[in-house]
This record gives structure tokens, sequence and C-alpha cells, in this order.
């Protein structure tokens, strides 16, 4: 079975939980013997892991056919390709792509961002994907989230090949329901080609049927997973006078900010002895500063900042409760990465992953006396932190990508038997 | 000649309401009344009523032979009076047949056995004067918490003066030996236990209605069969059951209230008698001895105490409410008495399993462990304000005869002063 993926993050370079669930389920279904994986992102850095997937980076695919000698070719391409493949693709070159503006061996510059022509650079990223689609052998397409459907619609055009496309979020998520309409737009186009949905959560997959009108049996649910921790034990928390609640993420209204702000107000009414973390930044930021003086807690009340890599493992190895109030969540991988170091969480009930969490604490996003009743009581009750602790983690490490690896093979085999 | 004893258990927990950290110190009622009525009623009319009606036309058809026996606890008591006269009503007739048997079962539905004997013993006390009081007989006979039993158990049992005892007729206890015997306790010989017939029980409870069980359809004639067909020599066959099991577990569509009421017409038809407990001590012989360690109650697949003291949040609650045990005891505040009797309520503990949260109104384990916890917390505090803790127990024991004998010693100086001043004047 070979796949052929559109992505647009995969690890270590990495903007959201998007390149984390892609490099996750890739590594799960790589354990598959028969799975051959052909993973495309606009820019690689060239340090992603390719032990068990091959990376094809669209700003090293000609799109646009220049006359270059071998020797020039060999040098531009050091460490990305042979001229051997980048010849192979230049022949698979059937359109007019010069309105595009490529460089000398017909290569399109991305910047594998959001950057804010954001448009432009996925009409770019669906002209690579004629190119490959007339060079390379696959049985499936695979498009992760709307960035990255067009690319697969205009592959599944020229291959015939079977297109699923996986909704790791929806613009419904982004904007608390005011769509921005281009988006949406991409997002139905994308949606009523595939041939299969795949959603990480029953929540998503609901949005999908509801908002985008797509016909239930074509959608399904493949909830994320988490990657096992390498070494576990190497993250300890010391012993600290005060409890430390933390939140972790984007400061968008997506997540909710504002309601943990209140619920840390109404926990420091009644106790002292806890802190309260906002770790991340965004557009929000500056509004939840404003708010945690208004509430006069500004002394319990800290902003460290971005944080990446192992700073956010140690962050909440350190912590006593991770809460993540999200008020649409489509799944929301960081709980898990926080109770795989023994953090206790608490997850709105707006969030996918509350779907198979039973170790969590749920409350709805909104409802902030419980919220803060929750942290109050992980805080004050030494059984129920023990309990979330040692049970949340032993939940997490069951849920493994291998498995969401076989829920979506068994998509793929299911879908090319029907064509 | 068999016998079958059947028991019918009924017990309802106090719902708890919604009670946040915020509340402790300033809140101390911690009930839904309207929760509680609601669901009290429902079960009454589901459950309660059809079977106690049931039963009335099982003994009015066999003209009196139908006997058997009912575990009420006191908490459901109180619950019927103040919400479902009706009940009282019912059990009264019941009563006054002389076919049923009250028996004496822990007031709260606690399992206090296990985490303090002197508890369990009030307990049982209270809930049969309160029987006394309203169906005019004592309870002699032990239906302990969810059938919590233990050698241990049974030797408090046995000194506050109880004589039989019913538990759980679990694998593990009795290995080969069949629960359709009576037995002697290891704690003493003057102790009779019972063991619930666990099979044929499930039966009804579980299998009545299954149509992938090898029995179904069961009938009363099939059933009756079934019991006639135990080997000779095992002459009480203990039929025990939670009284929900007929109306909610088993709903009235599947036939089990008619299944009941055939059921004596059958039985006494291949000469199946009926017994309560208290008749079957007298009436029949005990000889082997069951020797049982460690708690066994009637509760799940393990027959032990894992689906309330499993866990460390179930662990937690129960150290920290019996931790008190002792002070309460001490004092004579009503208000708190009462509470402590019902937050002693089994089914709290019950709310925070994992996996079989029963009759819940919370979302999970945790959300019931937190209302819990945040409740006991404020009504540790009023017990803290009573007795402060930096006074151990046997001191304040002490202070408390003291100030409670001082009254006494008033009167008895008074005596002798009385006397002093005649002495003098003489």
């Amino acid at each position: 079975m070979k796949a052929l993926m559109f992505g647009w993050e995969f690890p270590p370079h990495i903007l959201g939980g998007l390149g984390t669930a892609s490099y996750g389920l890739t590594r799960g279904m790589a354990q598959q013997e028969d799975m051959e994986i052909t993973f495309v992102i606009p820019k690689p850095w060239g340090d992603e892991d390719q032990s068990f997937l091959k990376i094809i980076g669209a700003n090293s695919i000609p799109v646009v056919w220049k006359d270059s000698n071998y020797d020039y070719v060999r040098q531009r391409m050091e460490g990305r390709m042979s001229p051997e493949e980048y010849y192979h693709y230049r022949d698979g070159i059937r359109y007019n792509y010069r309105r595009i503006g490529t460089d000398d061996l017909g290569c399109i510059n991305f910047s594998g961002r959001y950057p804010d022509n954001l448009v432009e650079e996925i009409g770019n990223y669906e002209a690579v994907a004629s190119v490959l689609a007339h060079s390379l052998d696959f049985d499936i397409i695979h498009s992760h989230d709307w960035l990255t459907y067009p690319a697969g619609v205009f592959a599944k055009h020229i291959s015939g090949k079977p297109l699923v496309i996986h909704v790791h979020a929806t613009d419904f998520d982004r904007s608390r329901g005011n769509v921005n309409p281009t988006v949406y737009a991409i997002e139905r186009r994308g949606m009523d080609e595939a041939d299969h949905i795949m959603c990480v959560s029953e929540l998503t997959r609901r949005t999908v049927i509801e908002k985008y009108g797509q016909n239930p049996d074509k959608v399904s649910t493949v909830h994320n997973a988490v990657e096992p921790l390498p070494n576990p034990d190497e993250f300890v928390k010391h012993e600290r006078k005060d409890k430390v609640v933390t939140f972790l993420g984007r400061i968008t209204m997506q997540k909710g900010p504002e309601y943990f702000v209140e619920a840390a107000a109404r926990v420091l009414e009644k106790t002292d002895g806890v802190r309260f973390v906002m770790a991340g930044s965004g557009d929000m930021m500056n509004k939840m500063i404003d708010l945690v003086a208004q509430r006069g807690i500004a002394d319990r009340f800290h902003f460290p900042g971005f944080m990446r890599g192992k700073q956010v493992q140690e962050m909440l190895a350190e912590s006593d409760v991770y809460i993540m109030p999200s008020v649409s969540e489509p799944f929301g991988i960081s709980p898990l990465e926080a109770m795989q170091v023994g953090c206790p969480s608490i997850i709105s009930h707006q969030s996918g992953c509350a779907e198979i969490l039973q170790h969590a604490i749920k409350t709805d996003y909104w409802d902030i006396d419980a919220m803060a009743d929750a942290i109050y009581a992980i805080v004050k009750y030494p059984a129920l932190y023990k309990s979330l602790h040692e049970l949340g983690r032993e939940e997490v490490n069951n849920i493994r990508w291998y498995d969401a690896g076989i829920k979506v093979r068994k998509i793929y085999d299911r879908v090319i038997a029907n064509r | 000649m068999k016998n079958i004893c059947f028991c019918f258990q009924m017990h309802v927990p106090y719902r708890l309401k919604r009670y946040r950290f915020f509340d402790i110190g300033h809140d101390h009622y911690y009930y839904d009344d309207m929760q509680t009525e609601e669901y009290l009623n429902w079960l009454v009319e589901t459950s309660y009523m059809p079977l106690c009606r049931t039963i009335q036309d099982m003994i009015k058809l066999s003209k009196g032979k139908f006997h058997c026996a009912l575990a009420v606890s006191g908490t459901v008591l109180e619950l019927f009076e103040q919400f479902n006269p009706e009940m009282i009503d019912v059990l009264k007739e019941l009563a006054d047949s002389k076919c049923v048997e009250f028996l004496a079962v822990p007031h709260a539905y606690a399992l206090a056995g296990e985490f303090n004997e002197n508890e369990m013993i009030d307990q049982l006390e209270k809930q049969g004067a309160l029987i006394q009081e309203q169906f005019g007989q004592k309870p002699v006979s032990v239906w302990n918490t969810e059938l919590l039993y233990s050698d241990e158990i049974a030797f408090h049992l046995q000194k506050a003066g109880y004589k039989t005892i019913l538990t759980e007729g679990a694998k593990h206890v009795l290995s080969w030996k069949s629960p359709n015997y009576l037995y002697l306790s290891a704690a003493s010989p003057k102790v009779k236990l019972l063991m619930r017939n666990t099979g044929l029980s499930d039966e009804l409870s579980f299998h009545f209605s299954d149509p992938g069980w090898y029995n179904f359809p069961l009938d009363a004639e099939k059933y009756a069969n079934m019991l006639a067909g135990l080997p000779e020599g095992e002459d009480i066959i203990n039929i025990w059951l939670g009284a929900e099991t007929f109306g909610v577990r088993q709903n009235a569509g599947t036939g089990i209230f008619d299944f009941l009421r055939a059921l004596p017409y059958y039985a006494m038809e291949r000469s199946i008698g009926f017994v309560t407990p208290a008749e079957a001590v007298k009436k029949l012989p005990a000889t082997e001895v069951i020797s049982v360690p460690y708690a066994l109650t009637w509760a799940g697949e393990a027959k032990d105490m894992s689906i309330y003291a499993g866990n460390d949040l179930q662990q937690e609650a129960i150290n920290k409410l019996y931790a008190v045990a002792e002070r309460v005891r001490l004092c004579s505040d009503k208000r708190l008495k009462n509470d402590w009797l019902k937050l002693q309520d089994i089914n709290y503990l019950h709310y925070m399993n994992h996996i079989d949260q029963g009759a819940t109104q919370f979302e999970s384990a945790y959300d019931a462990f937190i209302n819990y916890m945040n409740i006991l917390a404020d009504f540790l505090q009023l017990v803290e304000e009573q007795y402060p803790t930096t006074i151990e127990n046997e001191e304040l024991n002490e202070l408390l005869k003291t100030i409670n004998n001082q009254e006494k010693e008033i009167q008895k100086l008074n005596k002798e002063l009385a006397a002093a001043k005649k002495k003098k004047e003489k």
C-alpha cells in the first residue's frame, strides 16, 4: 500500500498540533509492514526524521520546465535529491505554471508557515501536487488539514486514485463560529471531493456533518494518540511551597484563556498557596494581562511566554494541574502530553480528547465554578492528585498511534475496495 | 423438606447537591431534596410498591404459607415517612400479616462494620428501634450493608446480642460446600449463618429477561423444578435480591411480578416451603463452621469490598470520614450526628468507582469525589469547631464525662453540705 500524503508541518519545525499529529500518525502507520508513505510538505528543513517515510519538499519539485545541465542540478540539489530524481519530476510537468514565480530550477519558494498570502501558497502547493501526481506511483492520496485539500483534490483528478482527507480542525473551531468564507469554501470543496473524511474526534465529525453538509457514512472518527516518551522519568517534580496550575497553548479566543483567569480568581478568593501560569503567546495575551490585573491576582499569575520542545514537558512535569479550557478543540493533544509526565488534567467537554480520556476532569469551558472546584480539589485532596497522576499516566500510555494507524489503514482498504 | 428464604432489600440514599469548595464554611446543608424525592418516588412507583403488593398477593394466594424477609434501611424509612408515607402503610400491612420478618440493617446503609464496629452496632440499634416503633417487631437477624461479613464482624455482632447473620454464599468462602445449609460462624458457635445462593438469585436479578441465557424463558414452574431438583438435605435456599430487581433491573414488562406471584403455588406443589431467616434458624440444624477472615460482601465478581473501597479516592474518603467517628459519637449535636449518619451512605463510595458507578448522578468518579470531599471538608470543620483536634479523644472523653457528671456531683455536694449543716445545727 503506497500512500501519498500532503501535509503542512513535520517535526522538529512545527507551529501547532498538526505537525505533531502528522508525525505520530505516519510513524504509527509505518509499523504496518507493507505501508509505504510519501509525505509532502512545503518546506523541509532537512533535519526531519526520515527513517520510516520519505519526505518530499514541495520547494524542490520543479513546476516550470527549465533547461539545466546535470552538474548544475547536482550542485543546487545537494542533500535534497539526485539529479535523476529531479529530471524524473521535471518530466511530470504537464501544465503551464509560468505565472508562478519560480527559481532557476523551476521550483517554488515556499515559506512553510502561515503567511499572509496563505491562499496563494495553497494554490502553489496545488501546482506541485499536479507534478507529483504525474510522476509518482501510489494507491491512495491522504490530505492533512484544509491547507492541503486543494493539492489532494487535484492529485485525485489527475491520477484517478481515491482521496481521503484528515480533518485536524475546521474553521468553526478556530473562529468560534465566524468562519472565513474563503477558508470555508476550500474546506467544503475538499470534503465534497473526498472519498472519505477522517476526523480527529466525534466532535469534529459532527461539525463536518452538520456544518459542511457531508454524508455521515463518508465521515469517520480516528482519534489522535500520543508518542510515548523515550525517557518518562527524566522529568521530575520538585518539592515547592506553592502548587502550580498551568495553561499552555496559544493565547487565543479558541483556547478560552479568560475562563482560566476567572477560575483562578475564584480559587484565590478561598485559598493561597497556589500559583497560576499561562504559558504561550497569542493575540489575547495583553488582554489577559489586563484581566489578571483587574481581578487583583497579578502577584499569583505568571506569563512566561512561548515555550518549545523540552521546556514544555519540564513545565508540565513541574505543574500540579494542567488546564485546557478550550472553547472548541478538535482534539487537543496537550492534555495527553501533560498526563504522560504525570500531571493531572482538567479539560473542557468541548475538546475532542475528552471523548477518549477517563482519568481527567472534564467541565464545560464556560463553567468557571466547576473549573475552580476541580483546581481546588486537585490541589487540596492528595488522593485525587494521586489517582489522576497514576491512572492518567497509565491511560495515556495505552493510547497508541499504532492503533490509530490501523484504523486509517482499514479506511484505506475500504475506500480502495469500493472504487 | 426444602424451604425458600426470600429476602428483599430496600435502600435509597439522600442525593447530594452540587457543593463547590467556596460553599465550605458557609453552607451546611448538603442534600438535594428535590432530586431525592423524585428518585425515591420513581423507585417506589416502579419497583417497591408493586413488589409489596405482589408480596401481599402471594401471602393471600398461599393462605399465609408464603413467608419472606425485608431488609429496609433506616434512611429509606425516613425518606418514606418524609416523601412517600403510603409506603410505610404498606409495610405496616405486611408486618401485620405476620408473614414478613424485618431484618436488622445498619441505619444509614454504611460500611461501618469494616471501619468502626461500635458505629455498626449503634446503627443497627437505631434502625431496630425505628422498626419496632413503626412495625412492632424487634429485628433479630442481621443484614449488614451489602451483606458485609467477616469473623470479626460476627464477633462484635454476637457481643451485641445478634445470633443470626446473613451473608453472601461466595465460592471463595464455601469452596465445595453448598450455600443451601445453615452454618455456624467461626467467631462463635452461637452465631448462625445463612448464605445467599448466588446462582439462583442471579437467575432472577441478572438473567431473567436475557434471551441469550440458557434458562430463558424462565417461568415459575421451571424455577420451582430447579429448586426441587437440588440434592437431598439442602433444605434452605436463600434467594436474596435488591428490591429494585423487580421493576427496574427487570421491568414489569418482563413478567417478573407475575413470575413471583405464581411461584408459591408451584413451590408448594413440590412441597417446598417458605421461611424467614429467624424461622430457619429455629427449624433447621447447623453443623459446619464457616471461617471468613477477610471482608465478604455480595458486590461484584470479587464479592469483597473492592467496589466500595478499592481505589485511592474511596480509601481517602473513608479514612477522612471515620477518623472523626469517635468525636462524633461523643457529641450530642443532633444535626452533626444526623449528617454523620447520612454521609456514611455506601452509595457515595460507589459513585467514586471508576468502572461501575451505580445509580450515580455524577459525571465521573472524580466529579463524585470532589463533591463529596467538599461536603466532608465542611462537615469536618463543624466537628473541629465542636471538638478541636488538639484534644486527644481520651482526654476529650474524660472532659465530657466530667461535664456530664457535674450535675450529679453538684447534687451530691449539696447533699453533703446540707448534711453537714444539719450536723452543725445539732
